[in-house]
């Protein structure tokens, strides 16, 4: 049966590098548009870029500090005690 | 009269109760066009009262229109229709009549003109939306079910109590924006926000919707919490509180799903942290960001039910919906996958769907309003949506390792309802014209600016690099994440069985000592007064002859004394 291309040789590789073209574009495209931003600091280079990284980090490490209060075994209510 | 005849829930209550009787292909075809007909009678009815009753002196307005109903109406008519189309094939015979009930009490709702018909409509849906998950018949579902029910009537309580003393104070039951701080104001918006999903009371969302049908769920995932954002729009525009506690929920449903291994346990938290940007937008209370919201509010039913129907897809292919047990789906599930890829884009907000046209006039809002961190925090937020559900979701179920299941597509009425929900989030993320002129402000906004689509490409764009570079810490574990339901389900229940444990001590204690305090009393009697008592035993004759002698004595000594 012939491999769906995805999961071909390389096709990983190729993803990457088609992923951080696109990267790079949008960040370079911000010379070529006019820029409104909201806010002053909203426009300045790459700011949008920053701020989905940023956030993103962020959030995942706040997810992991409150994972490591609240996470349960997922048979936690599975006993039916208590319910 | 006539004017209740057109009134588009009757379509869905009549197709509700033909549904639950009928068999057959006959039965699918009045599925179908229970809604189509409730769809029709909403583009029919214009603005302003339909219908007016008179009930113990109030007056009650079961039918009227305006532009804002119009738009959830016509959106619950759609999503009641994709959603009968997804399950046709529910083996479960109660789910369809139920979810048509439900759907119709929505749009009971959101045509109402008068707080008692808001609050019938509003405790039928919860009638409605619990059968839906009871119609799954597990012990998980019913639990499940009635801790939905017990948290939806109490909110209903909570609203019936605010409608009693709004009428008491104002003498009107008229359905229109409350006087801030009037009397009643506060349980009003307690009520609605309880079907809204907001804290403390986010996680039945999460703790009921999962347990529904592979098609359940689908239902279920637009009408009670977009119903309350309808009753906020109309009620509460503007109230600040609103802005503050759609943050929160929008944080809350993206920690949550990022910690989630249940597929639609992930869109359901996902449910939360959509409506908190609407209800975000309705504490801005600007036409903007009220437009905003509303819009948000049609595309998200759209962009949400296409979500869970490419979940329902995998769960009736595979039986599984742990995210951990899933994986490489893509390769055999190629409709299924690329219409979940389509919903996730649009939930993320990506140019070209229809959350980009949506969601950014309520960041818009933000800006004009120079909410720097208001604004600040609905772009981190955006992030966060790509992260949790844009990416998160279509990766791990249909992508990530080979998990060596290879199911087919779903059977063509699935397939056919995922597309049709695509192809509508696709459309109105071009020709949004449309769904503008709906709105119930003029909008004038264009979102299609150079910097609007470059500045959301870079957040989202890098939002998935974050996601890549940080999966190591994104590992699926087959775990659940506490939340306030723990309270009602493990503590409550727990403080009830010790006060319970205390109680028994406490009268086995009590018990012990009046016994021992009654067989006390009865052996002294018997002591004294038994067969050996001193009382009672037989003496002999020279004790008896003593002690009459001793009394004879003591009666001369006191004759004597006298």
């Amino acid at each position: 049966m012939k491999a769906h291309w995805l999961d071909r040789p390389g096709a990983a590789r190729r993803a990457w590098i088609a992923f951080a073209v696109v990267l790079s574009a949008s960040v370079l495209a911000q010379l070529f548009i006019a820029v409104e931003p909201h806010f002053a600091a909203e426009g300045w280079f790459g700011m949008p870029a920053v701020v989905g990284v940023g956030a993103c980090a962020a959030m995942v490490l706040f997810a992991k500090l409150v994972g490591a209060m609240l996470k349960r075994r997922d048979d936690y209510y599975g006993d039916g005690s208590g319910e | 009269m006539s004017g209740v005849l057109a009134h588009p829930a009757l379509a869905l209550f009549v197709g509700a109760a033909l549904v639950a009787v009928l068999k057959g292909r006959l039965r699918s075809t009045v599925a179908l066009a229970a809604p189509l007909a409730a769809l029709a009678l909403v583009l029919r009815a214009g603005d302003g009262v339909h219908a007016v009753w008179t009930f113990a002196g109030a007056e009650l307005v079961p039918f009227a229109a305006d532009p804002l109903s119009r738009l959830f109406g016509i959106i619950f008519a759609i999503m009641a229709f994709g959603g009968a189309l997804f399950g046709l094939d529910q083996p479960r015979r109660v789910e369809m009549p139920a979810a048509l009930l439900y759907a119709g009490a929505a749009l009971g709702v959101a045509f109402a003109g008068d707080l008692v018909t808001v609050f019938l409509f509003w405790e039928l849906m919860a009638v409605g939306s619990t059968l839906v998950i009871w119609s799954v018949a597990t012990a998980e579902a019913y639990r499940a079910s009635l801790r939905y029910l017990m948290v939806h009537l109490a909110g209903g309580t909570v609203l019936l109590l605010g409608v009693a003393v709004h009428y008491v104070a104002s003498g009107t039951l008229a359905f229109r924006a409350f006087d801030a701080g009037s009397p009643g104001y506060w349980l009003i918006l307690a009520g609605f926000l309880v079907n809204a999903g907001a804290p403390p009371l986010s996680a039945w969302v999460a703790d009921a919707y999962p347990e529904a049908s592979f098609s359940g769920t689908v239902f279920l995932s637009a009408f009670t919490t977009k119903i309350a954002v309808y009753a906020l729009l109309r009620g509460f525009a503007g109230e600040p509180l609103l802005v503050w506690m759609g943050l929160y929920m929008v944080f809350y449903g993206i920690v949550y799903a990022l910690l989630e291994n249940d597929m639609r346990r992930i869109l359901a938290y996902s449910i939360v942290n959509q409506v908190g940007f609407m209800v975000t937008g309705i504490g801005i209370g600007t036409a903007m960001a009220l437009n905003g919201t509303a819009a948000h509010a049609f595309t998200h039913i759209l962009y949400k039910g296409l979500l869970l129907m490419s979940a329902g897809a995998v769960l009736h292919a595979t039986g599984r919906r742990k995210c951990s047990e899933l994986g490489g789906l893509f390769r055999s599930m190629p409709v299924t996958t690329l219409c979940g890829i389509v919903g996730a884009l649009a939930i993320s907000s990506f140019p070209l769907t229809s959350g980009f046209v949506s969601k950014s006039m309520i960041s818009q809002a933000a800006g004009d309003e120079h909410l720097v961190w208001v604004w600040l925090a609905l772009a981190a937020a955006s992030a966060g949506v790509f992260l949790h559900a844009g990416i998160k979701f279509p990766w791990f179920v249909f992508f990530q390792k080979d998990s060596g299941l290879r199911p087919p597509d779903p059977p063509l009425n699935m397939r056919l309802a995922m597309i049709l929900f695509a192809a509508l989030c696709l459309a109105l993320g071009v020709w949004y014209e449309p769904l503008y002129a709906l709105l119930p402000f003029p909008a004038d906004y264009v979102p299609y600016t150079g910097w609007h689509v470059v500045g959301q490409l870079q957040l989202l764009l890098f939002s998935g690099l974050a996601f890549f570079a940080l999966l190591p810490l994104l590992k699926r574990t087959p775990t659940i994440t506490l939340d306030v339901d723990w309270l009602y389900r493990r503590a409550l229940p727990a403080i009830v069985a010790a006060a319970e444990r205390s109680r028994r001590v406490v009268a086995r204690g009590w018990h012990a000592g009046w016994s021992s305090a009654v067989e006390g009393v009865a052996a002294h009697v018997h002591r004294t007064h038994g067969p050996e008592g001193i009382m009672a035993r037989t003496w002999s004759v020279r004790s008896m002859g003593l002690w009459m002698l001793a009394l004879l004595l003591g009666l001369l000594l006191i004759g004597f004394a006298a």
